[in-house]
């Protein structure tokens, strides 16, 4: 047992929490450990109760060194898979905003791949931390975890068109579990693809990231909000964005809903200008197409009788 | 004879670790190489581009597993999806063996992603042994705990550093994965010899050896793969392969990463010493205690 400073033993669970909260304590301006923990105790004192020192580093700085590391992961691991979040808000609100989202929901995957699947909702929420573009970033974050998403999620075995076909009302489908459908307040799919373009001419060979200048924010081109209806899924490993007209969104989203075809369909055309008599045709359209993408599967079975 | 129960008697020669930045190369050029090493974490998904691309590589190349967030230190129990997936891969790559760090990082849930070092005590022994324990129960494999390098020490250990080493995989019943060149930075920062650690390790439950490069900053050394291996860690990795045999080694470089080439030349170089541990001939080491 560690003796802790006030004379108490701590134990090996106490002390993990204890070295945890200080790892995963956001550094100061200058990238150090705060003097400071959030009870008021300095920092010196509770690196000193579980830590000993060297002949070269005080307990806190060894502590320090753990305090940094853990930052410099979660940040450039945030920062890969946000890039265009980064280009739209700027380098250094990206940085404020990533130590903001990582303290209110740090890690709690096994995998850094789940880092920032908190990101687009805590963003949405939080327009403080994305400056006057709060809504283009929080769409742009959508797209990115989207594509986070489609990359490696699950793929199932799709219907054909002839196996929809032989389907009634009341059947019930799935989707593709690679296939993620985003509503956004802008048409920002383009500037998300047109940014991880230039993201990866920054890139060198090795894969390391060269530093973005703070200029890149004003670089972009002006978006004005429109409502915009994006897929992100996968074809032969790759991820591709495909716009979608609302009317299909929603009957995509229906449909991975549960609930039936027929009640799909009605869903589909809620507030819509499509004409009646236009709707049937424009439905089998639209499920040819998810068809031939291999967006719908079964969810089991008995649901193709 | 080859290898020992903790490698299934496997000796794979000299390996590198499979990084994005080599694939190109790999696929048009088809190299020999004796293995390779995965992060398990990279391909515990789904499906999508990283596992096509490990099936392609299984077709050719002998793939072992090593992971970094079992956490075998940490107090809370491991999550149930983070080994059922783990098991799920083992089952793809087929790897003989598995390693992961002997740390944690993990508490209440909550992940650093750090291979944090763990105070040498016996609770520590007790709690890192039963989850050793377990994940070998489940994964139905031989397990190789990795020394990590470390830049903190606790106040409260009651033992070295390879002696809670020992303690853990005599009681674990478990295999080593020796990091030679952890062991070097760790004996920088902690001061003590690095060849008391290596002639201390119960060689013939070394599964594997890992060797890197390191950074060296002004009050103390950090363990960051991007750089060639430095002298001293060679002399520490002979006596390594003197001590354990041919055990399989595997370069590991992950930052400011090289062409294949370079990498795969720099990992080569363990062959030397590997030979003249088998023709009897490491005269750098004739004072070494056996």
């Amino acid at each position: 047992m560690t003796a802790h400073a006030n004379g108490h033993a701590m134990d090996l669970a106490a002390l993990q929490r204890e070295m945890a909260a200080a790892v995963m304590r956001p550094l100061t301006p200058d990238e150090g450990m705060r003097p400071t923990a959030p009870d008021g105790r300095p920092m010196t004192e509770v690196a000193e109760s579980f830590i000993a020192p060297n002949s070269r580093l005080t307990a806190f700085e060894r502590l320090e060194i753990y305090n940094r590391q853990y930052w410099f992961r979660v940040l450039n691991a945030l920062a890969e898979d946000f890039p265009a979040v980064r280009a739209v808000v700027g380098s250094r609100r990206f940085e404020a905003l990533s130590v903001a989202y990582l303290t209110e929901h740090p890690s709690r995957s096994f995998t850094l791949r789940n880092l920032g699947s908190k990101l687009p909702a805590w963003l949405a929420a939080h327009p403080e931390n994305a400056g006057r573009r709060h809504r283009l970033a929080v769409d742009v974050a959508r797209i990115e975890w989207a594509f986070v998403e489609a990359f490696d999620s699950a793929e199932h075995d799709p219907l054909t068109l002839e196996q929809i076909a032989t389907l009634d009302g009341e059947s019930r489908l799935a989707l593709q579990p690679h296939l993620r459908l985003i509503a956004l307040s802008y048409p920002a799919d383009d500037l998300v693809l047109d940014l991880h373009h230039r993201e990866k001419q920054l890139t060198s060979e090795a894969g390391v990231r060269h530093e973005e200048s703070e200029g890149a924010e004003s670089a972009m081109p002006r978006l004005r909000p429109r409502p915009t209806w994006v897929a992100a899924h996968r074809i032969d490993l790759s991820v591709y964005y495909r716009r979608l007209l609302r009317e299909e969104f929603q009957m995509l989203s229906a449909l991975r809903s549960g609930i039936t075809l027929a009640a799909a369909i009605e869903a589909g055309f809620t507030g819509s200008r499509i004409l009646d008599r236009q709707r049937a045709e424009q439905v089998q359209q639209w499920f040819g197409t998810w068809a031939e993408l291999g967006w719908i599967c079964a969810p089991e079975l008995k649901a193709l009788h | 004879m080859p290898g020992n129960r903790f490698n299934a008697y496997q000796n794979h020669g000299v390996g590198i670790g499979l990084r994005i930045p080599h694939y190109e190369h790999i696929f048009s050029r088809k190299p020999v190489v004796d293995w390779f090493e995965i992060i398990s974490e990279n391909y515990m998904i789904d499906a999508g581009r990283p596992l096509a691309t490990l099936d392609r590589i299984l077709e050719q190349y002998r793939v072992v597993q090593h992971g970094v967030s079992m956490y075998f230190g940490s107090v809370t129990a491991p999550d149930p999806e983070h080994l059922k997936r783990l098991k799920h891969l083992t089952r793809r790559t087929k790897t003989p063996w598995l390693s992961d760090h002997l740390c944690w990082g993990s508490v209440d849930g909550t992940y650093t992603h750090d291979l944090l070092p763990l105070p040498y005590t016996w609770e520590a022994v007790h709690r890192t042994v039963e989850r050793v324990r377990m994940v070998q129960d489940y994964l139905e494999i031989p397990v190789a705990v990795e020394n990590v390098s470390s830049y903190a020490a606790f106040t409260g250990s009651e033992m070295t550093e390879w002696e809670f080493l020992t303690e853990v995989v005599e009681r674990a019943d478990c295999g080593i994965l020796l990091d030679v060149n952890n062991i070097y930075v760790s004996a920088m920062n902690h001061e003590f010899n690095p060849m008391d650690y290596v002639n201390a390790v119960p060689a013939h439950r070394v599964a594997q050896i890992h060797i890197a490069g390191h950074s060296k900053y002004e009050k103390y050394i950090l363990d960051t793969h991007d750089h060639p291996v430095i002298d001293p860690v060679w002399t520490l990795y002979a006596r390594a392969t003197e001590r354990c045999g041919p055990t399989p080694t595997l370069l590991e470089w992950d930052d400011r990463i090289p062409s294949f080439e370079e990498v795969h030349a720099e990992a080569k170089k363990a062959e030397r010493y590997r030979h003249r541990q088998r023709t009897g001939k490491t005269p750098e080491l004739a004072g070494a205690a056996k």
